[in-house]
This record gives structure tokens, C-alpha cells and sequence, in this order.
């Protein structure tokens, strides 16, 4: 039976917008009196949920609301959810910045907070003596240190300039540094909130590698970000927040999809309106579209390498009988990519007023990335009668959800992955 | 899952609440090569790119106490029965040291927003490496005074010193840094929510240096005044410093033990207050 290391009950995080603090002088008074008479705190049983999008009657939010779960030891576990979702707040709590308004929650061993690298240095002393400083401030003793020095060094790859001071360094080495030392806390627990964004890449996966043998060690790694490639190679459960509450606890791959599809649930299935027509005719009009095969993750989301179905409601205000319907994906950067239209498949099509329904397959061997699907209806002789440019955004992820290692394309030159065989002799 | 029986052994456990009065000395002393290094780097980066780098510290103590002579010389200041020169540099070299500490351990939360929001140890850390940092400028700064004290000793007869007060002088000095310790923190618990008092603080602190003698020797004042600001324990203090070191001043046993209570009381209080501010302070800084 593992054991826990985690405990957390009904945590919860008040605020008050607006002002400095989380109170007020006369709420303080108001407080002040209710507690001494005996009684409950009255402005905790007020407050709304923290949606940052929508205008509000109360003054105080809960950044945070009965959040409740427990973490066995060796675990990595990821919190995922959109920006103001409670994310840094809990690991705020969790690494005794600030403390809770309501619950509590039960540590077992020694916790290091990587909620930034480099907390503390000095820029005036030197690479050396900040290593001492900031490992001290992490909680580390001198000997603990002096012990790591050289690994530490070696890490960052900042040697020779380990005796300038930090002021001179790059921001590259400074962050090197900074994780270097980070790095070599042995804590029992981890909590790791969104330092991989910075450095470059070899020195991202250098950290993606060092926290996976950190978790390798039977260590525990609470683990914040907004790249999924890196929690789906990290982790093995998911914590999904949102507006300050626990909405998903599971797998990886189930966790990532939950937050995807709350990412942006309007675009990819529903109502076309006026703005998102570009041209348009007066006479025929795409209703709505859907996306429609399992594999697509309802965010505008779908794995590397699955294909893509759309389905169009089109609404003709008239007969016609030379009705061509084509389909286009453009690249984040506006590159046309690919382009399919009825014609190369069927004869001009031939429609009755009323609403028709067309579905189109599209095989999926674009790279990992963002792209755009427009979509158009047209005549014979090249007039539109409506389209849509643009209509949907499509994020072609990095990782499979057929492959259950959880490999990650990582290595996307181009923007297209054509079939291809080699022979190697 | 049955971790029942696994309750009683959690490394740390954090309520919204917490005891009245907590102040964890296991937990701070595990953390004493924390506060070595920061007082290393207070000492050591304070001075990078000067020119004249640790003189610094002796000329600041050396102008206020030439102008106070100047002053003493115009204005007919009393200065005891000593030179002014070494009254005033007694004077100023601990007063610095107390008001040194006092202010740089004043804004403790709020200089230190950034470190504190992000990664936690005890906050008490940084003012207690303020005051020791402040204490090794004072022992710096005590050369130069020792050089002038040392000077008048043997070319005038006015400076006896009385060696059994002088012998308490490290004891006197812990005293006037807790002191300072404690109204410091206090004040950095309270400027975390409400800037104005680090407005008071600037003039404040002026003011009660001439309540203090470092400026008006307390023999300046008459008996029943002298009694009554003799219960500023700034004042008992360096006033029995002065004494031990010249037989100059006033010493009372009675002020002494004043000075230790109300300094306690100060401490504890003011380390309630911190507490309960380092918290919640990252929601109000």
C-alpha cells in the first residue's frame, strides 16, 4: 500500500478584488467582532467562484474552493487548467508562501518549491556565492552544498564564470544556474510550477530529463504547466482546475482532453454567425459545423496523426445545379497547405432550397502545430456563394493517443508529414 | 486506502489558524547557515562597486559627529563633563547601530517580497541577520571610536571608566539590538497593510534620537525628567554604555531592569504580530 504525502482537505482561498489585501479596515472591525462573540467568519460564506470573465456581485472570490485530494508517495502528478484557474495558488499554499482561508493540508517530508529559479540571488555577489545563498534559502545546509558544488557547477554548464558576478551573466546562464541548484535539493517532494518556459531548448529538456529522475528516485513531483507534451511525458496523473475547484483527477491522457475541451468549447461545433463569413452571397448559407470523429479532443484539439472529419449543415435559399464545396487549411503562419474541393471526387453538385448535409474526411499527416480550416461554397464558374476563411483553429498535438508510451514529435521541420518508406541495407 | 494509523506522523500540517504565539527556535536554528550567508552577503555586497568600499562605514559616523561638535561649539551644548568630540562619536556609533537596525529590519517584508512570495523558510531569518550583520559594522565602527576613546584617555583626566559597567557593555549592546530588533519587525508586520507607518518611521527616528542622549546627555535634564526618559531603554542603554566607558553619564540598575522588561514585552509582542502577518503578508504586501 503506498503511503500518503500528501493530504489535502477542503482547501480554500478567499479574496477581495480591487483593493490591496484580502480585507478591508472595516471588515476587519466586522471580523474582529464576529469572532469575538464566538461566531462563524461572515465573509467566508459569501464569495463567488473565480471566473475572471464574468462581472461579479461579491467582492470576494474564492481563488480556491474545496479542494480535496491526497498524493501517495513517487507520484508526478500534473495540475493543468487555463490561466486563473487556481493553479499557483495552491502551489503557493502547498509551498507556505501564503496560507489558506479555509481547510488544511498535511505534509510528509521535505518540500522544495521551484515557483521560480533563482529566488534570492544577489546580482552583485558572484555565481559561487549565490549557489550557497539560494541552496541555503532552499533549504539546504553548507555541508549539504559544499557536497554538491562541483555537480551543481557541471549541471549549469556555467563554469567559468562561476566567480563573476551574476549581474554579468546571460539571462541563459543565469537560469541555468539558478536551476542547477534547484536541481540538486534531494527534497521528498517537488513542486514545480511552469520553469520550463524559459531556456532554450536542449536546456529544457536537460530539466524535462533531470525532474523525470527525480521522479524516478520515488521522489514526489507536483508538477504545473501549460505544455502537454511535457505532462503527458511526466506524469502518470492529472489534476484539472478550474475557477479555483478540482474538475478532473485521473489519467494523463483523460485529464489533458477535459482541459482542452474547456479550453475553447464554441468554435469547433456550433452556429456560424455573420462575423465569420467572409464573402457571402445572401443566398446560401453554412449553417453550422461539427467536428465529428472520436479522436477529436473537443477544444479544437486532435492528436498527431488522426484524422479529421467535418460535418456542414448548408442552408440553400435556392435550387442550384453546379454547387462546388471545398475545404482548406492553412498554417499558423498563413502558408495554404492543402486544398480539397467536391469536383475531384463528384460532378457539380446538384441542390433543392433547403438544408444539406456534407461531411468531409480529411487524412491528417499535418505536423504538430496550429492551422486554420476555411471553408467555402462556390459556383461552376467560380463565384462564391459563402465562406468561411478561417473558421476553425486547429491544434495538431504532439503527441498520439494511440501510442501508449506517449511519445512526443518533437521535430516538426515543415509542415506536413507525406508517407514515405526506407530501405536501410 | 488505511493510512489511519499514519495521522500522527505528518512533517507539517497548516490551518488557516495557528497558535497565538509561536515562534519555532528548532526549525529557526536549522536554518542558521541561512542567516551566516545572508549576513556575509549584507556585508559583502553592500559595498561592491565603491571606491572606497567598508570606509564608508566610518565616515558616516565620523560627519554627524563633527558637525555635532561644531554645533556643541556654537550653541553651548552640554556634553557632560567630556570632550565633545568623543561624546558625540560615542553617541552616534551606537545610536547607529540601533537605528541601523531598527530601519533595515523595518521594511523586512517588504523588501523581501519577492523571495518570500516564492519559497518559504522562517521569515525571522532576515531580521535576525540584519541585527548581527549591523553588529559586526558596529564592532567595525567601535575601532574608530575606541581609537578617539583611547586618545582622550590618556592625554585628559575626564574619562574613568567604570570597569565592572563596562564588563556588561556586550550584554548592553544584545539589548539595544533586540530592542531595535523588535520595533523593527513590528513595524514591517504593520507597513506590510499600511505604508504610513514607514512614513512615521523616517521622522520618527529623528525625533527620538534627542529623547535618547545621544544629543541632550541625561544629566542635561532635570531629575524628574531624566527619570521618567530614562525609561527609554535607548536611553538607559547607551547612557550606561557611556558610563562604563567614562565614568560619564548615569548609570541605575533600576532603568536596567526596566529596559529588559520593557524590551521583552516589545519582543514577544512584536513577534506575535510577525507571525500572524508572515502568513497571509503575500495577500497584502
Amino acid at each position: 500500500m503506498n503511503s500518503k504525502v500528501i493530504e489535502i482537505n477542503n482547501l480554500g482561498k478567499q479574496y477581495r478584488l480591487g483593493q490591496v489585501g484580502t480585507s478591508t479596515l472595516s471588515d476587519d472591525f466586522k471580523r474582529w467582532l464576529y469572532k469575538v462573540r464566538g461566531k462563524e467568519d461572515p465573509f467566508l460564506k459569501v464569495g463567488e467562484t473565480n471566473d475572471r470573465t464574468q462581472k461579479g456581485n461579491s467582492e470576494y472570490v474564492w481563488a480556491l474552493r474545496d479542494i480535496n485530494f491526497s498524493i501517495n508517495k513517487g507520484e508526478v502528478v500534473g495540475i493543468i487548467g487555463k490561466n486563473g484557474a487556481g493553479k499557483s495558488t495552491l502551489l503557493k499554499i502547498l509551498s507556505r508562501t501564503t496560507s489558506p482561508t479555509t481547510g488544511e493540508y498535511k505534509i510528509k517530508g521535505r518540500v522544495a518549491s521551484l515557483l521560480e529559479v533563482g529566488t534570492g540571488f544577489h546580482p552583485d555577489l558572484s555565481g559561487r556565492e549565490n549557489v550557497f545563498l539560494n541552496g541555503a534559502i532552499m533549504g539546504m545546509s553548507k555541508t549539504e552544498i559544499k557536497k554538491q558544488f562541483d555537480a551543481i557547477v557541471d549541471f549549469s554548464g556555467v563554469e567559468r564564470y562561476i566567480d563573476t558576478p551574476v549581474k554579468r551573466y546571460s539571462s541563459g546562464m543565469y537560469v541555468r544556474l539558478a536551476f542547477a541548484v534547484a536541481a540538486h535539493l534531494e527534497p521528498e517532494i517537488l513542486i514545480v510550477d511552469e520553469v520550463l518556459a524559459v531556456g532554450d531548448q536542449e536546456f529544457q529538456d536537460k530539466c524535462l530529463g533531470k525532474m523525470k529522475s527525480v521522479s524516478g528516485e520515488g521522489r514526489t513531483v507536483l508538477f504545473v504547466s501549460h505544455n502537454m507534451a511535457a505532462v503527458k511525458s511526466l506524469c502518470k496523473r492529472c489534476v484539472v482546475m478550474r475557477n479555483g475547484q478540482v474538475t478532473f483527477d485521473g489519467s494523463v491522457s483523460d485529464g489533458i482532453s477535459k482541459y482542452l475541451e474547456a479550453l475553447n468549447p464554441s468554435l469547433n461545433n456550433g452556429t456560424i454567425e455573420a462575423h465569420h463569413r467572409t464573402i457571402n452571397s445572401g443566398n446560401v448559407f453554412i449553417k453550422n459545423i461539427k467536428i465529428e470523429n472520436q479522436e477529436f479532443l473537443t477544444g479544437n484539439s486532435i492528436y498527431f496523426n488522426n484524422s479529421i472529419s467535418i460535418l456542414m449543415e448548408i442552408d440553400f435559399l435556392n435550387d442550384f445545379n453546379d454547387i462546388i464545396i471545398d475545404a482548406r487549411i492553412n498554417s499558423n503562419d498563413g502558408v495554404e497547405l492543402f486544398h480539397s474541393m467536391t469536383l475531384y471526387d463528384n460532378d457539380l453538385i446538384k441542390v433543392s432550397k433547403g438544408v444539406l448535409q456534407t461531411k468531409v474526411n480529411i487524412e491528417n499527416k499535418l505536423q504538430p502545430g496550429k492551422y486554420f480550416v476555411s471553408l467555402g461554397v462556390h459556383l461552376s464558374n467560380g463565384a462564391t456563394l459563402d465562406y468561411l476563411e478561417n473558421v476553425l483553429e486547429l491544434n495538431v498535438l504532439n503527441v498520439t493517443n494511440t501510442n501508449s508510451k506517449g511519445l512526443v514529435y518533437d521535430f516538426k521541420l515543415g509542415y506536413g508529414r507525406l508517407n514515405a518508406t526506407w530501405q536501410i541495407n | 486506502m488505511n493510512n489511519t494509523n499514519q495521522n500522527t506522523d505528518w512533517d507539517i500540517i497548516v490551518k488557516p489558524q495557528s497558535n497565538f504565539f509561536k515562534l519555532d527556535l528548532k526549525e529557526l536554528w536549522s536554518y542558521r547557515d541561512l542567516v551566516l550567508l545572508m549576513i556575509k552577503r549584507d556585508l559583502t555586497a553592500l559595498y561592491k562597486q565603491t571606491i572606497l568600499g567598508p570606509v564608508w562605514m566610518f565616515l558616516q559616523p565620523l560627519f554627524t559627529t563633527l558637525l555635532y561638535t561644531f554645533l556643541s561649539h556654537q550653541a553651548q551644548l552640554k556634553t557632560d563633563n567630556l570632550p565633545p568630540l568623543l561624546f558625540y562619536l560615542i553617541g552616534q556609533t551606537y545610536w547607529l547601530y540601533f537605528a541601523e537596525c531598527f530601519t533595515k529590519t523595518s521594511n523586512t517584508f517588504i523588501a523581501n517580497a519577492s523571495v518570500f512570495g516564492k519559497v518559504y523558510f522562517p521569515r525571522l531569518v532576515m531580521p535576525i541577520s540584519v541585527m548581527f550583520s549591523n553588529l559586526i559594522r558596529l564592532g567595525i565602527q567601535m575601532l574608530m571610536m575606541l581609537c578617539a576613546y583611547l586618545f582622550y584617555l590618556i592625554t585628559t583626566n575626564d574619562v574613568t571608566p567604570s570597569y565592572s559597567v563596562l564588563a556588561l557593555q556586550p550584554v548592553l549592546i544584545l539589548l539595544l539590538g533586540l530592542f531595535a530588533l523588535g520595533l523593527g519587525i513590528l513595524f514591517s508586520a504593520v507597513t506590510t497593510k499600511y505604508r504610513d507607518f514607514s512614513f512615521l518611521l523616517g521622522f520618527g527616528l529623528q525625533l527620538f534620537m534627542f529623547v535618547s542622549g545621544i544629543v541632550f546627555p541625561a544629566s542635561t535634564f532635570s531629575e524628574k525628567t531624566k527619570f521618567i526618559l530614562m525609561f527609554n531603554p535607548v536611553m538607559s542603554l547607551t547612557e550606561a554604555i557611556k558610563f562604563g566607558l567614562t565614568g560619564q553619564g548615569y548609570f541605575s540598575v533600576v532603568h536596567i531592569i526596566s529596559a529588559v522588561v520593557v524590551i521583552a514585552i516589545v519582543l514577544f509582542f512584536s513577534i506575535m504580530v510577525f507571525n500572524k502577518t508572515e502568513k497571509t503578508f503575500m495577500d497584502t504586501v
